[in-house]
């Protein structure tokens, strides 16, 4: 029994269309380039001592006392992180689907799962500082502690938990959502109390789920680059002993050989998260709910739980708002009034915020429907196409979500700066505005492609098979069915590949060069200068124009959108 | 309605065509199609039927360009089209889930093959009128696809395949999604359809009653390989396997020694009794028979063949329906119009018998 006829045939029929190859050939080009070989030459660089393969780097970087210190802390950090995240995020998500609450309160809901989608990331640490730290207004001037100290191991826990919990709280969401309620009435029927039900029926459901969702957080935790850069302080993780190694001590093969370390660790949690919890959550919650589920009604356990939320919410929202109201406090912890523009302006002015704000908008704007667009066709690809190498195009953009921007940054520093293999081939590119928004694409891929992917899925594959039978060829499928019918997908694809790009830091920061000037990095340095309104003045309008791409989606989808053609019909 | 005979309805040839998967739990290969060898001639209505799994639906969509077969080659008009993906292939397909392009109206759903082929705007309207009426669609030009209902979905995905006016038409169980009585009213309705244009047509499915009452002709399928191959009545009254009788309909199989060979008919000795019945095998006396029987081929009296107890009578409406034990042997009788006639009750004793040419030697 051979299977060559069939595969021949399928080859020359893929040969048979041209754009459907030269997409193919682009893809794995793009796919090897700046992401594998990137990690690749860090692997290489790391390995290689002065006479052929050696381990010495490594060798030498773990007898660095720094650098031990660094994994423990990160993975101690990380671990934590993970595991509170999950847990706030499970009880939002019970209260949500089991209790029945007021429409406020879900407002609110929405508000915290919606913030760490538009705020950059290290918004909290800003505000922790300037709420908790040493001239906080909580800890100064509400308490009367004067010289309480945020920076450090507690500081960027809190605002991590914060910063990632609503990720948790979305996952969560989704799975007690298909939950079928008649299991939980069968085990009450039977005489379960409320609380016997959620431990022998819903958690152990739940329980591959929260893993996964712990893990999910573990990655970006250690991930993180601007949170423990800000409000760190003497606590280094990996990802700033890493960035510190190549800008503090230049050692870049040090680095690189950190870097790798790093990786292997986000991997194998990835590897774990991916290929185990995550057909276990599938398989133990497969079924849709039948029918909706009676809400708890009882006042005695809805009103602990929604006001402990509800707190809870407020003051993740009120960190949030502490950013924009302190850019217009005339001096941070000394002088509240009068209300001024004077660090808005400042940001004009003296800081050259213009150029800022239009480096990092036009390089996101540029990179984002590159990243829609190349995301949609990956995800069309994989899901409605057969080839031979669409395991490997989904394998890596899929791996790059586990690889963190610090390393992605270094990997690109190694592998560009002379050259492809440090032949100076395609050294070109780097430390010019390519490289950045390549960067931004690379980085903003995994997720879009994932969303594509879950969207495509959703859209029959008979319908592509269709217009293919009535004769249209690839390019004309994927633009006359698939885009049009995962519109919305592609718009909200577009925003968030341009809100990430905007809001990013971590791989940028080994990148940018002095002839750009991206907000993120202005921030992160005004913040490390201590010179907190003025980072608040900066970051309060990236919030607003990432906001403001948010809202104009949101528009384009209700006005334009598919959905709402379809909508209208029934 | 101007003439709209389809110019030039294209025979398709399966040479010796296989298909291998690999079994998602095992790793191991298997032929989910094996060595399929069938001539299709240009206008007529071919019917794959057989049971999930049969290699069926992978058989239609190789022919269509979906799948590569692993072995043989296909033809279609006299052209070998192995090499040919979909999109050059004159073929067009009706999905099982209709696959209507839900973000176009009616018609451009409809007009979506010919745009494909840059035919001028006029003569689109023109065709796409005319293939309207003739699915019994017209005024529904506007309609977004999800304001139809099931049937005029179906309608739609069969006038724009019909449309483009293929070699041939394919269908994937394109019934399967509908309510019983509707899906009865849309067979006929495709029949009509596929005879007034005189094109030909290759339908997939699992529906032995569908199979029978639309096609000229039907290739039964089982583990990838042909069962049987004929038209309707052949299959259903001279089945060549009990798979086939039984996929077939209501069956009963009676076996025994044969006992006597003659000139077209031989006799099984059933219960001590020599039952004959029509066959031109060559039969040698002694030798295993089995006789195959459907229900309403079966009388059931005061006297008779063979001697029989009744285990279960049942008035059905338009008849009564009877399990009675012949020997050892269960024998289902669907018995017409019962008003008239005697009903016997469970426990009775009573006899069959039938006709010789309806009752079949395996």
């Amino acid at each position: 029994m051979a299977r060559g006829q069939s595969a021949a045939l399928d080859r020359k029929k893929l040969m048979a269309d041209p754009i459907m190859m030269t997409t193919i050939v682009l893809l794995i080009t793009f796919l090897t380039l700046f992401i594998l070989y990137p990690l690749a030459i860090l692997l290489v660089d790391s390995l290689t001592g002065t006479n052929g393969v050696s381990l010495e780097t490594f060798q030498r970087i773990f007898q660095m006392h720094t650098f031990r210190r660094a994994i423990t802390n990160t993975l101690k950090v990380g671990f934590v992180v993970g595991i509170l995240s999950t847990l706030i995020g499970l009880l939002f998500a019970y209260v949500e689907v089991y209790v029945k609450m007021r429409k406020a309160v879900g407002g609110l809901f929405k508000v915290v799962s919606m913030l760490p989608v538009v705020s950059p990331p290290f918004v909290l640490s800003l505000s922790m500082i300037m709420l908790f730290g040493t001239s906080g207004i909580i800890t100064r001037f509400l308490l009367g502690i004067p010289r309480n100290n945020v920076y450090g191991y507690w500081g960027i826990v809190i605002v991590q938990t914060l910063t990632f919990f609503p990720v948790c709280y979305m996952m969560m969401k989704g799975l007690l959502k298909n939950i079928d309620p008649s299991m939980e009435e069968a085990a009450r029927d039977m005489g379960a109390s409320r609380w016997k039900v959620f431990t022998t029926v819903t958690l152990p459901l739940l329980l591959p789920g929260l893993g996964n969702a712990f893990l999910v957080t573990f990655i970006e935790s250690i991930a993180d680059f601007a949170n423990p850069m800000i409000i760190g302080g003497s606590y280094d993780t990996l990802a700033t002993t890493i960035y510190l190694q190549i800008t503090g001590a230049m050692d870049k093969q040090g680095a690189a050989a950190m870097a790798v370390v790093l990786l292997c660790i986000t991997l194998g949690m990835f590897a774990v998260q991916k290929y185990y919890l995550e057909r276990k959550t599938a398989a133990t919650l497969t079924g849709k709910a039948s029918r909706a589920r009676m809400l708890i009604e009882d006042k005695s356990v809805t009103i602990p739980l929604t006001v402990l939320c509800s707190l809870a919410a407020i003051f993740v929202i009120m960190m949030y708002i502490c950013v924009p109201i302190g850019a217009l406090f005339p001096t941070w912890g000394y002088k509240f009034t009068p209300l001024t523009f004077k660090w808005f302006q400042q940001v004009f002015t003296k800081y050259k915020g213009l150029k800022a704000f239009k480096d990092s908008f036009v390089l996101s704007l540029i990179a984002s429907p590159i990243t829609a667009l190349l995301s949609m066709i990956i995800s069309y690809l994989v899901v409605k196409r057969k080839f031979r190498a669409k395991g490997f195009i989904e394998a890596v953009s899929i791996l790059a979500m586990a690889v963190p921007g610090t390393v992605l940054g270094v990997g690109y520093i190694r592998g560009f700066a002379n050259g492809l293999f440090h032949t100076g081939f395609l050294g070109g590119i780097y430390g010019t505005g390519l490289i950045l928004i390549i960067v931004f694409v690379v980085r903003s891929l995994p997720t879009g492609t994932r969303s594509g992917i879950s969207a495509l899925r959703q859209i029959d594959k008979s319908i592509e098979e269709s217009a293919y039978d009535m004769g249209a060829d690839s390019l004309k499928v994927f633009t006359s069915v698939t885009l049009p019918l995962i519109k919305d997908s592609f718009l909200s694809g577009l925003v968030t590949a341009f809100v990430r790009s905007i809001t990013a830091i971590s791989a940028i920061i080994l990148l940018v060069t002095p002839s750009y000037l991206l907000i993120t990095v202005q921030i992160n340095e005004f913040a490390e200068k201590g010179a907190y309104s003025i980072a608040c003045a900066f970051a309060s309008i990236l919030i607003l124009i990432t906001y403001g791409a948010v809202l104009l989606m949101n528009f384009i989808i209700k006005h334009f959108g598919t959905s709402k053609k379809v909508k209208e019909a029934e | 309605m101007a003439d709209m005979r389809v110019k030039e309805p294209k025979g398709v040839k399966l040479d010796h065509i296989s298909k291998i998967y690999k079994d998602p739990k095992t790793g191991k290969d298997f032929y989910a199609v094996h060595d399929v060898d069938l001539t299709i001639e240009p206008g007529t209505f071919v019917t794959l039927l057989g049971p999930s799994g049969c290699g069926k639906t992978t058989t239609l969509r190789m022919i269509a360009g979906f799948e590569s077969p692993d072995e043989g080659e296909i033809y279609l008009g006299g052209e070998p089209i192995n090499a040919l993906t979909p999109n050059k292939r004159d073929t067009a397909m009706v999905f099982q889930s209709y696959a209507l392009f839900p973000h176009y109206n009616v018609f451009d759903n409809v007009a979506y093959g010919l745009r494909l082929r840059k035919v001028p705007k006029d003569e689109i309207a023109r065709r796409v009128t005319d293939i309207l009426a003739l699915v019994e669609l017209s005024g529904m030009e506007q309609r977004m696809t999800n304001q139809l209902s099931g049937g005029q979905q179906q309608r739609v995905a069969l006038a724009r395949a019909l449309v483009v006016e293929p070699g041939v038409l394919l269908f994937d169980e394109p019934l399967s999604n509908l309510d019983a009585k509707l899906r009865v009213q849309m067979r006929t309705e495709i029949r009509r359809i596929q005879q007034a244009l005189g094109i030909t047509a290759i339908y997939v499915t699992h529906d032995q009653s569908e199979a029978m009452s639309i096609s000229d002709n039907i290739i039964l399928m089982k583990g990838g390989v042909i069962a049987q191959m004929g038209s309707p009545t052949e299959i259903y009254y001279r089945p060549n396997s009990e798979f086939v009788a039984d996929f077939i309909g209501e069956c009963n199989f009676l076996k025994g020694p044969i006992s006597r060979v003659g000139a077209g008919e031989a006799a099984v000795n059933i219960v001590g009794v020599d039952v004959p019945v029509a066959t031109d095998k060559a039969v040698q006396v002694g030798a295993p028979g089995e006789i195959v029987l459907r229900p309403e081929a079966i009388a059931i009296a005061d006297q008779g063949l063979l001697p029989c107890r009744v285990e279960l009578s049942c008035f059905m409406g338009s008849y009564q329906n009877y399990h009675v034990r012949v020997g050892d042997t269960l024998v289902k009788i669907t018995d017409n119009c019962p008003i008239n006639k005697k009903i016997f009750g469970v426990g009775d004793n009573a006899f069959i018998s039938f006709d010789k040419a309806c009752a079949h030697l395996l």
